[in-house]
């Protein structure tokens, strides 16, 4: 399907159903390395992004519109550093996603925006152990499939696999940001939650355009 | 909520966000015991009484802290409080984001800190400033090198013996810093500065100490001898 305003709530839908379902295992990898709130947290905010879906009276005109709701809603319920993180890029992704429909140009550009806002947020960088590590090699791959002629759906099969890699990766990773870095080496063999919910989060927009 | 006037509030009021709920309202006890005059607003756990951070609330505790004109300096505990401090701040509007200023301090000692310097009727600038400069009151030693000579280097010295049973506590060392917050000078205590609640704890004074009270600045013979008055009343403990 197009990557269009349809696209866009579907997403959104899915990710709650996804997060809902990935709860448990969110909150056991928080456990291991920090304070053991992702799992619950975002369960509760996007629970609460479905919820305001469902109250609209007519489908938003722009996917921009869909991504600012899921934004607001985030950063008010979900409690945990994950609110501001998310609740950032998301909201960075809806200023460039003004539009109806996007072009494989339009997704490089949401998945960039969104990464940007993680980084603006929690200033990490790569390697850190953090959601960048899932996110930046994502945006690296959208570009790459846009480049290499891809379809927008093509763009988010990309960077949905790109950062999943990216987000085992974390694995090795000594974290220096963020609650895991409390526990410095002691995070090694762990893999990052919110890289973790980053991977979950961008499988489920590509599914949504394979759809 | 008073008519602007009818209290005598202090300009700059302090919003302590936390995880904790019981933290960030005991946090505001703690400060708000030297500073009766400035407003704390704690702000912590989440909405529905969680550990976490409440973006809803934090915006509120903002909206409050900057009412009658005021600015607002903002402790916060851990990673989520700032982020979502910023996160708000991102989107509130701009004459609101001009008054307020996030701290990066310590969260107990920033708001003390913070909090007695704002009763004294500081800046924003100020109270950012002594929160900040909390943080790095612990490595401070006690520096017990006395000079061999005084010379007349327009310094005011006097050396008197604290006489308070309970030593040099929070509540003199609070007196001290509110007191001499309105002097246009200078002044140590045993080469620490006077100005600042948690350097005057560090001393770890005890009943019997020496003080050595040193004073430079227009103010300083003054500053000297309201300083001196009170060691010798005990700060109006004994």
């Amino acid at each position: 399907m197009s990557v269009d305003v349809a696209w866009a709530i579907d997403w959104v839908r899915r990710s709650a159903q996804t997060i809902a379902e990935h709860r448990d295992e969110l909150v056991e990898l928080d456990r291991q390395i920090g304070d053991g709130d992702h799992g619950e947290n975002l369960d509760r905010g996007f629970r609460a992004v479905v919820a305001k879906l469902d109250a609209l009276e007519e489908p938003p005109a722009e996917i921009g519109d869909v991504l600012k709701l899921v934004a607001t809603t985030l950063m008010s319920t979900v409690g945990g550093a994950a609110g501001p993180l998310y609740g950032t890029a998301y909201l960075r992704a809806a200023k460039v996603t003004g539009a109806a429909e996007l072009d494989s140009a339009g997704v490089v550009a949401l998945i960039e925006a969104a990464l940007e806002g993680i980084v603006a947020r929690g200033k990490a960088t790569t390697g850190e152990k953090t959601m960048v590590d899932a996110w930046s090699p994502a945006a690296e791959a959208a570009v790459a499939a846009a480049d290499a002629g891809g379809s927008p759906a093509d763009v988010l099969a990309a960077a949905a696999k790109a950062a999943a890699v990216g987000a085992e990766s974390t694995v090795p990773l000594a974290a220096t940001k963020g609650r895991a870095s409390y526990l410095g080496e002691r995070s090694i063999g762990h893999l990052d939650p919110g890289a973790r919910s980053s991977e979950l989060l961008l499988a489920d927009a590509a599914a949504a355009a394979a759809a | 909520m008073s008519a602007p006037g009818t209290r005598d509030v202090a300009r700059v009021a302090l919003v302590l966000v936390s995880h904790s709920h019981d933290l960030a309202v005991g946090a505001v006890e703690l400060a708000g015991q030297m500073a009766p005059g400035v407003l704390l607003v704690p702000v912590g756990g989440t909405a529905d009484g969680q550990l976490g951070t409440d973006f809803d609330g934090i915006e509120r505790a903002f909206a409050q802290a900057t009412e009658d004109g005021r600015s607002a300096v903002v402790l916060m505990d851990l990673g989520s409080a700032v982020l979502t401090a910023e996160s708000v701040l991102d989107l509130a509007d701009d004459d609101l984001v001009a008054r307020v200023r996030l701290a990066d301090a310590p969260f107990v000692e920033g708001a003390v800190a913070a909090a007695v310097t704002a009763h004294g009727g500081a800046d924003l600038d100020a109270v950012l400033a002594a929160a900040e400069g909390a943080g790095r009151m612990y490595p401070v030693e006690k520096a017990d090198v006395v000079p061999t000579s005084l010379p007349d280097d327009g310094v005011v010295r006097e050396t008197r013996t604290l006489l308070n049973p309970m030593g040099l506590h929070a509540r003199p060392a609070a007196v001290i810093s509110r007191m001499l917050a309105s002097y246009d000078a200078k002044v140590t205590v045993n080469g620490v500065s006077a100005a600042s609640v948690l350097a005057l704890m560090k001393l770890g004074a005890t009943q019997g100490t020496e003080l050595r009270i040193e004073a430079e600045g227009p103010q300083a013979e003054e500053a000297v001898k309201v300083f001196v008055t009170e060691v010798e009343r005990g700060f109006g403990e004994i």
